[in-house]
């Protein structure tokens, strides 16, 4: 019974998407149709939450675009995303960074991830 | 009812959503529905039956399971048993042939159909979710009197409460009808039915699809 859903969603799931994180800084290559021509436009910012399972799974990357914050929400199997690259790695310590709505400049600015550690 | 429309039915599992892209790059919900083995048990026709049907069979049944008067309906048909029986009053029922199989191709893309199930059984509910009453207010001294009905009715006249106020009880559980739902695509291979939108009912219900009764625009 769910096979058969599993299967018809798995049809549609991209396998292009690279691994990341909220807190990772994304370059979300968009596709943009403009009457009978589409074109490539670039969205980037701090990914601030990563949502759902499967089919269903979405994120969000926020930017701040002349001193209003953006964020835009996109399913990550969408056909209109042409890529997604991932910038830098964040050091963060949730899973979702609502709390990056209320600072501004310097005090908003992530961390970047340095390669763990190796175990011993 | 009048027979005068031709109407295609098909009985069908719901098996849950999902949801897909379209050619504009939109989500669509779907519902996924699996019809495979509808098969024709019998033909109602005006000068025997009084009337022009074609009784569809569906699901699997072990032959223990089945009545004996059953057994010899469905030996007439030359087919074997099957688990459920349901009559589509269409008035081109002499095209049906006895024991012909109908696939989900039945259906094409874009058709506009009704899906008939049993919604889900909610149990006894209050007014609040069951017609959707708005309640008593949560403070300015309410108490305990939340979700009440408040009053059902006069005092001395009428002295009595009016038939069919509406009160709390069973909930659900219903035969219900969602008309004009679009289907997305058809899968005859597997013999899946994938319809844009929700359906009645839990997982595993059987459902019944039919043409659409008011479809508009749409080519019937």
């Amino acid at each position: 019974m769910t096979n058969t859903i599993d299967a018809l969603a798995a049809s549609v799931l991209r396998d292009d998407v690279p691994e990341f994180r909220a807190g990772d800084t994304l370059k979300v290559h968009v596709k943009v149709v403009e009457g009978n021509r589409s074109r490539i436009q670039l969205f980037q910012g701090v990914c601030i939450r990563v949502q759902g399972s499967g089919v269903g799974r979405t994120f969000t990357v926020r930017k701040v675009s002349f001193g209003v914050g953006v964020e835009r929400t996109f399913p990550l199997h969408t056909p209109i995303i042409d890529k997604i690259e991932v910038a830098t790695r964040g050091d963060v310590r949730r899973a979702k960074l609502y709390y990056l709505r209320n600072l501004r400049g310097k005090a908003a600015k992530i961390k970047e991830k340095r390669d763990a550690p190796i175990a011993r | 009812m009048s027979s005068t429309r031709n109407v295609r039915g098909l009985l069908g599992t719901k098996l849950g959503m999902t949801q897909l892209w379209d050619e504009n790059n939109r989500v669509v919900p779907v519902t996924v529905i699996e019809a495979a083995s509808n098969v024709v048990t019998q033909v109602r026709a005006a000068d025997t039956d009084g009337y022009t049907a074609v009784q569809l069979g569906f699901g699997e049944i072990t032959a223990s399971k089945v009545t004996k008067p059953m057994a010899g309906h469905f030996e007439k048909a030359g087919i074997t048993p099957r688990r459920h029986l349901v009559e589509i009053r269409t008035a081109d029922a002499a095209n049906y042939t006895l024991g012909q199989e109908l696939s989900t191709d039945l259906f094409a893309p874009g058709e506009r159909i009704d899906v008939t199930g049993t919604s889900k059984g909610k149990g006894f509910a209050g007014v609040m979710k069951r017609h959707g009453f708005h309640g008593v207010s949560a403070s300015h001294g309410s108490h305990r009197n939340h979700r009440k009905p408040g009053s059902i009715g006069g005092c001395a006249t009428p002295g009595r409460v009016f038939k069919g106020m509406r009160m709390a009880g069973r909930m659900g559980a219903d035969t219900v009808t969602t008309q004009n739902l679009t289907v997305h695509a058809v899968d005859a291979d597997k013999g899946l039915i994938l319809i844009k939108g929700a359906v009645p009912g839990a997982r595993g219900t059987v459902l019944v699809l039919r043409s659409a009764a008011k479809a508009k625009g749409a080519d019937q």
